[in-house]
């Protein structure tokens, strides 16, 4: 059968497309509807809820890209070290991931994360401040941006006077991830890796710093780990940080966008948040269900053929999971198009599932619900100035450019 | 919810004896589900319901009061509470509970989940030295801290199950000499088989603990009313002021032996829908159970009636009993959940699905014991019947799956962390009757028949 554009195997063409970046969600619908969905390139998809757990929980499905039978160079560079945990299996996976781990959360650093629970209100509490009087403005760049940013380089450690760098370097990199439609992508994915790079060196030579001078936080901890496994090596240690400065950078900013956008676009839930503010967690909850900053998950290859909804998925071939589509699956929540802030049973995909499942979750959370709460309490009256917003280019990591905001009296 | 509501028994009296986990949760599944008549939970137990796994984990490390395990009511279930009294029978005919002190509680439903308690040391003289402890109740679980946060010079676990191999851990974790004896040939064998048994034989060892299997204790020797060591069937002894008595657990039935309903030994009979039946395999249907006491039978297990002593199951299948205790008879769900239970020792998380004893064969499908990481996956005649993970629990729900679906034994190629190509072998479950401790999970239908071929322990 000829590929026309309706059919199921143009789905994800017509997904990246960026015309639709604004409501993909029929798409996702569409694929629900085969469940699994050859692409006409190859790649398969999948847009159900329980197929994507299955998928999700199966130890024949590789996240290392090394395991593609035909290199995609588009999203795997050609050289450089090997590739941080969330690109790998285990057991290596596991061996860096809990490493990372021991000074982020339980066991370990059980209250690593809710004691940042004051510097987040107060850096929030501040870039709110700066909104304060201003009729319009940029939430992203004025709020969603900066937060998450300064919240991860305090607790890896870059002093204060590199985060504008930091800054820098993370916003290139996370623009390779970018498929812009008019463009050559080969410039901007050389300047991603250059500014991979650059972070990685910048980050080991901080370690090292650490590593004879060591103070609180989490790099001088990761550089003078004296646990029954060792360390992280030195590489180890620069690819491990990148990742964590990277995959919790643009994430946070869009699920705090999305979060004022639905906010702003159902104004009964805004009316019961500011009312029942014990509803936030869940709220939040309903965001990255509803609205998730990972959209989809690019990176998956079988190990095996695998079946699927009576589908074989053949091993080696680009596997994509489309979390977002998983998440409104009508057969696992109920009314699934409608934002509820107070829904009960809401095991949504926004931070994935199994083994890769979001390492910087809790943090994303405290994060959101300040933000969030902070935003509900200090905007005075805040109304939606551009809707549909301008988007970033990337489906994956899907969200608002800008998000303009209107205040105060019209 | 119109539609629902036709034919729901909303109304009327309901009792529940065995106010713990599964009492509570059922209680707060009637009311959730719209029950608005009359609820009364009858416990012998005088606290309000609390959560035993914390028991053998973190209160005996200290990090947990024994008296601070209790479990987190959901939801306001506006019940009367009758505690700190046994339910000594129930008339069928009569539709009542009869308590120990007299009082009879009329009920239109009954629901059963008195649970089960410690199976205590068979020498009463010996069982009632000082020094001598079960583990079942957070009364047990603080008798028990008291006596080694003493310091005792050695504690004697007797019972290499679950229970008895946590309480190892945990004295080892706060520095204490251990000594432990197992009938069976290694530890945890009655509910994982050899192979993940030989496995915690070498882990238990690497911890300090001094492991003596294939052996029994014959006495528990004592000087002025305390323990002051035991002795072994091989003829060695050792000296200990300490010893906790892990022999499993027998099932809280003897108040129903005049009922007419299949009550004994192995536990309350019941149904897919947990109704109980009589002692003439007759449902009835104002009788329900759940929780540890409960039989009932599974189709993923070959029908066989399946006593587990698994929280989740106790939560699952009370859910399910109350459901079924007011809902129309075309609106009831069986109780079909895959068993799975968990267990924390010597620093690792070891998980199960399925029933690990329903098997003939096992692999390492991930991982390796040499790791501290492995999922062992288990077969019976060519299907995958049971998996335990040791540090590895996020696999966990792929082998469900598996089991969920019949699918075929040893599981495909291509699992990440496979590393090596190991051939099934036997699983080696031995016949419940040659461990120290009962079983955690009883098959207590027919048996696979691998079982009556099975190497057979002296002793
Ligand atoms: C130390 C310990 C550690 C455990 N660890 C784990 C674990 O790690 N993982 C896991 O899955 N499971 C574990 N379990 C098992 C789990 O706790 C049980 O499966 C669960 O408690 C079963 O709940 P239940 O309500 O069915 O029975 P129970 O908790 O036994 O409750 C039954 C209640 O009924 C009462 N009762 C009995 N007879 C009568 C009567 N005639 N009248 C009135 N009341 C009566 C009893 O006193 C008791 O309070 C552990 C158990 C223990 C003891
Ligand atoms: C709202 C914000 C966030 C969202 C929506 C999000 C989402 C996700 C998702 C979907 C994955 C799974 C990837 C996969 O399975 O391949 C993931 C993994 C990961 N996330 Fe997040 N994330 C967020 C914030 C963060 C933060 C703040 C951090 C860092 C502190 C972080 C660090 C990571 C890491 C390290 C992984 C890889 C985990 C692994 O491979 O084991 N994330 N995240």
């Amino acid at each position: 059968m000829p590929a026309d554009a309706s059919s199921a195997d143009t789905l994800f063409r017509r997904i990246t497309d960026y015309a639709n970046r604004a409501d993909p969600y029929p798409l996702y619908a569409e694929l629900r509807e085969h469940k699994v969905a050859r692409q006409e390139d190859g790649k398969y998809l999948v847009g159900t809820y329980d197929e994507i757990a299955a998928l999700l929980h199966d130890p024949r499905v590789s996240s290392d890209l090394r395991n593609r039978a035909e290199p995609d160079p588009s999203i795997m560079p050609p050289e450089g070290p090997p590739p941080s945990f969330i690109g790998r299996d285990d057991p290596e996976h596991d061996r860096l991931r809990r490493l990372a781990m021991r000074p982020f959360g339980p066991p370990h650093s059980p209250g690593r994360i809710d004691a940042l629970r004051g510097d987040i209100a107060r850096i929030s509490g501040q870039l709110a401040d700066g909104l304060r009087g201003k009729s319009s403005f940029d939430l992203v760049d004025d709020f969603a941006f900066p937060l998450p940013v300064t919240v991860i380089c305090d607790l890896l450690g870059v002093p204060s006077e590199d985060i504008p760098q930091v800054h820098t370097w993370a916003d290139t990199v996370v623009s390779g991830l970018d498929f812009p439609p008019d463009e050559d992508p080969g410039a901007r994915r050389h300047a991603a890796y250059e500014a991979r790079s650059a972070m990685g060196q910048y980050l080991g030579e901080l370690a090292e710093k650490r590593r004879h001078s060591p103070t609180d936080d989490m790099l001088s901890a990761l550089a003078n780990e004296d646990g029954p496994e060792g360390a992280l090596t030195q590489q180890e240690l620069m690819v491990t940080t990148v990742l964590l400065l990277i995959a919790g950078h643009e994430t946070t900013v869009n699920l705090i966008t999305n979060g004022m956008l639905t906010l702003l676009r159902n104004p009964e839930a805004l009316e019961r948040l500011r009312a029942e503010p014990e509803l936030i967690p869940s709220a939040v909850e309903e965001l990255l269900r509803y609205e998730p900053p990972v959209q989809f998950l690019p990176q998956r290859t079988p190990l095996a053929d695998i079946e699927v909804a009576g589908v074989t998925i053949p091993k080696g071939v680009p596997l994509i999971l489309v979390l977002a589509a998983g998440s409104r699956d009508p057969l696992r929540f109920p009314d699934p198009d409608r934002f509820d802030p107070a829904r009960r049973d809401n095991q949504h995909f926004g931070f994935g599932s199994g083994i890769h499942n979001c390492f910087g979750a809790p943090l994303a959370r405290l994060e959101t619900q300040i933000a969030l709460t902070t935003l509900i309490n200090l905007l005075d009256g805040p109304r939606l100035l551009k809707d549909p917003p301008e988007y970033r280019n990337s489906p994956v990591l899907r969200g608002p450019r800008h998000l303009l905001l209107g205040q105060g009296k019209h | 919810m119109p539609g629902e509501a036709r034919g729901a028994r909303r109304d009327g009296r309901i009792v529940i004896v065995g106010a713990s986990l599964a009492g509570l949760r059922a209680a707060e599944t009637l009311r959730d589900e719209g029950f608005e008549g009359e609820l009364t939970l009858v416990g012998d137990e005088p606290q309000l319901p609390y959560d035993r796994p914390p028991l053998s984990k973190l209160v005996l490390l200290g990090k947990a009061g024994a008296e601070d395990c209790g479990l987190p009511a959901r939801r306001p279930i506006d019940a009367r509470w009758r505690l700190g009294v046994p339910a000594s029978g129930v008339d069928a005919a009569g539709k009542s509970v009869v308590l120990a002190d007299g009082e009879r509680l009329p009920f239109d439903r009954l629901l059963i989940a008195t649970g089960t308690r410690a199976r205590p040391w068979p020498v009463p003289g010996e069982a009632a030295l000082e020094g001598v402890f079960t583990l079942r109740t957070s009364a047990d679980a603080g008798r028990l801290v008291a006596a080694l946060d003493a310091g005792p010079r050695r504690v004697l676990v007797i019972g290499a199950g679950f229970t008895g191999s946590e309480v190892a851990s945990a004295c080892r974790e706060r520095g204490l000499e251990v000594t432990v004896a197992e009938r069976g040939r290694a530890p945890l064998i009655g509910a994982l088989g050899g192979t993940v048994g030989d496995w915690a034989t070498r882990l238990q060892r690497a911890h300090g603990v001094d492991l003596r299997c294939g052996v029994t204790v014959t006495a528990l020797t004592s000087a002025g009313g305390r323990l002051t060591g035991a002795e072994f069937s091989d003829g060695s002894r050792i000296e200990a002021d300490v010893a906790v008595v892990c022999l499993g657990a027998v099932r809280n039935t003897e108040w129903l032996a005049d009922s007419g309903l299949a009550a004994g030994p192995r536990g309350v009979a019941c149904d897919a829908g947990c109704r109980v039946f009589t002692m003439y395999g007759i449902v009835t249907d104002d009788v329900f159970v759940a929780g540890d006491v409960a039989r009932f039978p599974h189709p993923l297990f070959e029908y066989q009636l399946i006593a587990l002593e698994h929280w989740g199951n106790a939560v699952a299948q009370a859910e399910i009993a109350a459901h079924n205790m007011i809902a129309p008879g075309p609106l009831r769900r069986p109780h079909l959940a895959v068993p799975s239970f968990w267990s924390g020792q010597f620093g690792l998380n070891i998980k199960s699905v399925g029933v690990p004893t329903f098997s003939d064969q096992v692999v390492i499908a991930q991982g390796s014991p040499e790791e501290r990481r492995l999922v062992a996956v288990y077969g019976y005649r060519g299907r995958i019947t049971a998996a335990v993970t040791v540090n590895r629990a996020k696999w966990l729900e792929h082998y469900r799956r598996l089991i969920e679906s019949a699918a075929p034994f040893p599981p495909g190629p291509g699992a990440a962390d496979h590393l090596a190509d190991l051939e099934p072998v036997p699983s080696d479950v031995p016949d419940p009757r040659v461990l120290t401790h009962g079983p955690t999970v009883a098959l207590t239908g027919h048996l696979p028949d691998r079982r009556l071929t099975l190497v057979r322990h002296d002793g």
